[in-house]
């Protein structure tokens, strides 16, 4: 049998649960779909202060905007299904697989917030254990507590590369150097500089081209190198580093897949991070049951997700008929407000520019 | 290894359970995934590739990668990452693409 919700999300990250709790509190069932077995997305590993105004609950640990959004959810009734994959949707059905049955949902609704997945970059046996994405050393050293490394390699100087160096530190576990392809520090100066202060240094024009190990303990060294203009080694530069890890910050992906299945209209725009779906400022696709909301929608930050989350919630009572249009209606040019002063600040000129070359596409419809 | 002490997070004695690798008795703290009890007992080879017999562990930690799939229970193919680690849980590395009878 097939049960019906009418509102599904899928993940329960940030995005998820702010568009969860915005649709509910208009009066809409909504299930959330997370295939992991603690909620939250990528906010239980975050133990920075966000940036930004107060009411962005900026100044708050990502780990704790987590607990409050999960409050929120359960003051509304909204259910969330833990370790529940959704592994396709089928016009107005996902397939749901959980470690032990397969159900399908009907949904007159759907919030796609599946997030991002980390880049990997090439360099000899970059599979080898010890390697590791950035978002999986936060798991290790913030959600349970484990020193994963002794000592490191980490590529990429994004801010994510440059807040992970700063949570290692923290964990007692030593960073060896970051290494940056480009010829500048990618992140904010602010990270970049208590990073420089701890003696962490910082090699602009270098990368990766091996790691060293072994079948018994992984990783036991890397080699770096410095790069010419066009990301080509010099030879004679090679340096190698006795580090047990490494640590990858090169960027991420939007999860777009689901949103390609249910027949969304797709595009590739290198500034959201890859392929992503169109979409109008109120977060919705070009099928109009079907919303997403934060990284899916394009790479950004929690505090973006958490203000799509609300848009793609209300959006899609809007489109249900559920609640009081004019309510809605001014609640979500309220946030579009806010996301826009937020991205007008020093951290959002990237996605600004990228949404609007999505919406100038979703205007030539 | 685990974390004793950190600058702004405390990590409240979790109950103490016990799981197997390889039929070898471990300890791991109610709550983790079974990765990161593995990579707290300094175990971070999970898997053989099946054309080259490579090792693969733990890589993006949320799901996404199937890098870290190992046999649990005898069941192959396990997303160690976003699984919990559970009390007499039997864990194996996982060669190829394992074993699905």
């Amino acid at each position: 049998m097939i049960r019906k919700v009418q509102m599904a999300v899928i993940g329960g990250g940030p995005a998820g649960l702010s568009a969860a709790v915005a649709a509910a509190s208009q009066g809409v069932t909504v299930e959330i779909f997370d295939d992991n077995f603690i909620p939250g997305g990528q906010l239980i590993k975050q133990t920075h202060k966000f940036f930004g105004a107060k009411q962005h609950l900026c100044g708050t640990r990502g780990m704790d905007i987590a607990q409050i959004l999960l409050d929120r959810c359960t003051q509304h009734n909204v259910i969330i299904n833990q370790q529940a994959t959704v592994t396709g949707v089928y016009a107005n059905t996902l397939g749901v697989l959980y470690p032990d049955k397969f159900e399908e949902v009907e949904f007159k609704s759907l919030v796609v917030a599946t997030g991002a997945s980390e880049n990997m970059i090439r360099f000899v046996n970059n599979e080898l254990p010890g390697i590791y994405g950035a978002g999986a050393i936060q798991t290790l050293m913030n959600v349970f507590g484990i020193r994963p490394a002794q000592n490191v390699l980490m590529v990429g100087s994004g801010n994510i590369g440059l807040i992970v160096s700063y949570q290692l530190k923290q964990a007692e576990v030593e960073v060896e150097c970051i290494v940056e392809a480009l010829p500048q520090v990618g992140g904010y100066q602010v990270h970049a500089s208590k990073i420089q202060r701890m003696g962490i240094p910082i090699l602009t024009n270098h990368t990766i081209i091996r790691a060293e190990g072994n079948e018994q303990e992984g990783v036991t060294g890397a080699i770096i190198s410095e790069i010419d203009k066009d990301f080509r080694p010099v030879p004679g530069t090679e340096k190698y580093l006795s580090v047990d890890t490494i640590c990858l910050a090169v960027g991420l992906t939007p999860l777009a897949d689901l949103l390609e299945q249910c027949g969304c209209k797709m595009t590739t725009i290198s500034e959201l991070g890859g392929r992503v779906a169109v979409h109008n400022h109120y977060m919705q696709t070009s099928r109009p049951d079907v919303f997403l909301a934060g990284d899916v929608s394009g790479i950004e930050e929690a505090v973006t997700a958490t203000l799509e989350g609300q848009l793609a919630g209300l959006a899609a009572a809007k489109y249900m008929n559920i609640g009081n249009p004019l309510i809605i209606q001014n609640k979500m040019n309220e946030i579009l407000i806010q996301l826009n002063e937020f991205r007008d600040g020093p951290f959002g000129e990237k996605a600004t520019y990228g949404s609007q070359r999505l919406l100038k596409e979703y205007s030539y419809e | 290894m685990r974390i004793k002490k950190h600058p702004i997070l405390e990590f409240p004695v979790k109950k103490k359970i016990e799981f197997y690798f390889e039929d070898k008795k471990l300890e791991a703290r109610d709550g983790e995934s079974i990765a990161a009890a593995l990579i707290a007992n300094n175990i971070r080879i999970f898997r053989f590739s099946e054309k080259k017999q490579r090792p693969r562990g733990l890589y993006c930690a949320v799901g996404k990668c199937a890098s870290c799939l190992m046999e649990v229970d005898g069941k192959p193919n396990i997303m160690t990452c976003i699984t919990p680690v559970k009390q007499g849980m039997k864990v194996k590395r996982q060669k190829g693409r394992g074993d699905l009878i």
